[in-house]
């Protein structure tokens, strides 16, 4: 699915044979694969996540965002009482190393089911275009054309559970998630209905990941 | 600093929306005292509407891909990184975000820019000449009909020839209280601006399509393009900047941050004569509102041959018309 991804990790790999300084690099997927231990119950050894239990797809964020969340999940700009208990175990070089380990993979994710298609269309709208009657931007306008995130600043959504696009745009609503830089996601997710949401989740997740 | 209450009476005026309490509002001026608004229909409009005939709907498509992914016309008549839905935010559509249907409504007419008149097709033409650093696509052909019939679908219901349009172009904003500055607006910039345009201005690209335009460079608009004015960037920036937080700017700052953009260098203005200081009194008319033909940091701005990707420095459109 991603040869973007498996040649970064074969870079690594090829590191790990050929120069000595990259050891420390490398080292680090394989001391991430080992705390990942801690998080496989949700998130999958390979990063699939569940999307019964809102919880995300790793595989497909790069390794900087998903150090951030970690760190922001420890500070408090990202409250989840169901994440605060593990990042608690984790010191700083645990997170960098863990999310070494899981950007490094390619998780096998089931499609969902089909949704219905008038909400599909509307998910379609708002993410290709979106609704700017409500001052509501297109997803693709920061994430990408094709939502597949760009850079380390703006997650992949393409392929992302439902269920969790649904949970965090709730939460920006809510007030348990401001860790977004410059409120750019939350004055996009506060002009968003409920209906909107799970619109725009069920379209994102129907999306093949990149 | 403008009341939220207020701007969300007038956004509920412009398109149906009331907007709770919200951290981030929406924060655009007033519908001004008999200025008209006019709701541009949106693609789901076009859609559902079974009036329209199945053909002229599929020329609207056409339109509506091509004013949104203007990149398909790179390297024949789009020379830079920009889409026309670059400045005209929202479709073409929202108010303060250079909406295009008002050119359909107003023109022709004499525009001083040119000095002479102007139909819907020429004013599309200058913004392919400036704004896209490039040249038009013909005039009557596919591309430029269905460009101008989209336009001219989106100003449905709209008042021929009524020149009190609320939400015109990027508002204007007051003279700023302090002379705009470069310093400020480059903090500004790093602060508000960078994560999207990049440190150096240059936008970004993903997969080799531009995610975000640059604002500055060759890869940019050219010193022709309305949006090299001062006082344009700034109500543009204003009203439109960050994306989706309308009005969050001070209007100091929008000016700050016009003069830092416009304080670098970027494609020569295709109507370049002799020198850029030649060139900006010979089209004063605009460029008494840019920087080009001035000194920043000891060098004069437009003082260059570079023409950005594009291999010719003049489109043959450009020309004055007598009408005799």
């Amino acid at each position: 699915m991603n040869v973007r991804k498996r040649s970064r990790w074969g870079l690594v790999m090829g590191a790990l044979l050929c120069l000595s300084p990259a050891v420390a690099f490398s080292a680090d997927v394989e001391k991430g694969k080992e705390v990942a231990q801690t998080c496989v119950t949700c998130h999958g050894m390979d990063g699939a996540g569940q999307a019964q239990g809102k919880f995300p797809r790793l595989d497909i964020l790069p390794k900087e965002y998903i150090v951030k969340q970690l760190k922001d999940f420890k500070e408090g700009s990202r409250k989840s009482p169901v994440m605060a208990p593990f990042v608690n175990m984790l010191d700083d070089e645990m997170m960098e190393n863990v999310a070494a380990y899981y950007s490094s993979q390619t998780a096998e994710v089931e499609a969902p089911e089909d949704a219905d298609e008038a909400l599909i269309k509307r998910g379609e709208q708002l993410a290709l275009r979106g609704d700017w009657d409500k001052y509501v931007p297109s997803c693709r306008s920061c994430h990408g054309a094709e939502n597949q995130g760009v850079g380390t600043t703006f997650p992949a959504l393409a392929g992302q559970h439902a269920s969790y696009i649904v949970g965090e745009l709730q939460a920006w609503q809510k007030g348990d998630r401001a860790n977004d830089p410059q409120n750019l996601m939350l004055a996009v997710a506060e002009r968003l209905s409920d209906e909107d949401i799970q619109a725009v989740a069920a379209y994102l997740a129907a999306q093949p990941a990149h | 600093m403008k009341k939220l209450i207020t701007v969300s009476a007038f956004l509920l005026g412009f398109v149906g929306l009331a907007h709770a309490e919200t951290k981030v509002p929406v924060n655009l001026p007033d519908a001004p005292e008999g200025h008209y608004v006019h709701k541009a229909p949106t693609m789901e409009d076009l859609e559902a509407d079974e009036s329209i005939h199945p053909e002229l709907k599929r020329v609207i498509r056409r339109g509506y891909d091509l004013f949104t992914n203007t990149q398909q016309l790179r390297g024949k008549n789009v020379f830079n990184d920009m889409n026309c839905s670059s400045c005209h935010m929202g479709e073409g559509r929202m108010p303060f975000s250079g909406p295009v249907w008002p050119a359909v409504t107003t023109l022709p007419d004499y525009r001083g820019k040119n000095d002479h008149v102007n139909n819907i097709e020429e004013r599309i033409a200058g913004c392919f000449s400036f704004s896209m650093n490039g040249t038009p696509p013909e005039y009557g052909s596919d591309d430029m009909v269905a460009l101008v019939t989209y336009h001219h679908w989106l100003a449905t219901g709209a008042k021929i020839y009524d020149y009190d349009i609320a939400g015109r172009g990027y508002g204007s904003l007051p003279e700023p209280e302090k002379e705009p500055s470069y310093e400020r607006g480059e903090k500004l910039y790093a602060e508000n601006c960078a994560i999207c345009h990049g440190e150096d201005g240059q936008g970004r690209k993903v997969d080799g399509k531009v995610q975000f335009p640059p604002l500055w460079g060759d890869n940019s608009f050219n010193w022709g393009a309305g949006l090299v004015r001062l006082n344009t960037a700034a109500g543009f920036i204003k009203h439109n900047m960050p994306l989706g937080q309308p009005g969050s700017l001070s209007d100091q700052e929008a000016w700050d941050l016009a003069m830092f953009m416009n304080s670098h260098e970027r494609p020569q203005d295709p109507r370049f004569e002799k020198s850029a200081k030649h060139t900006r009194e010979k089209y004063l008319n605009v460029h008494k509102h840019t920087m080009y033909g001035k000194t920043v940091n000891g060098k004069v701005l437009g003082e260059h041959s570079n023409t950005g990707e594009k291999p010719f420095l003049k489109p043959d459109v450009l020309k004055p018309r007598t009408f005799e």
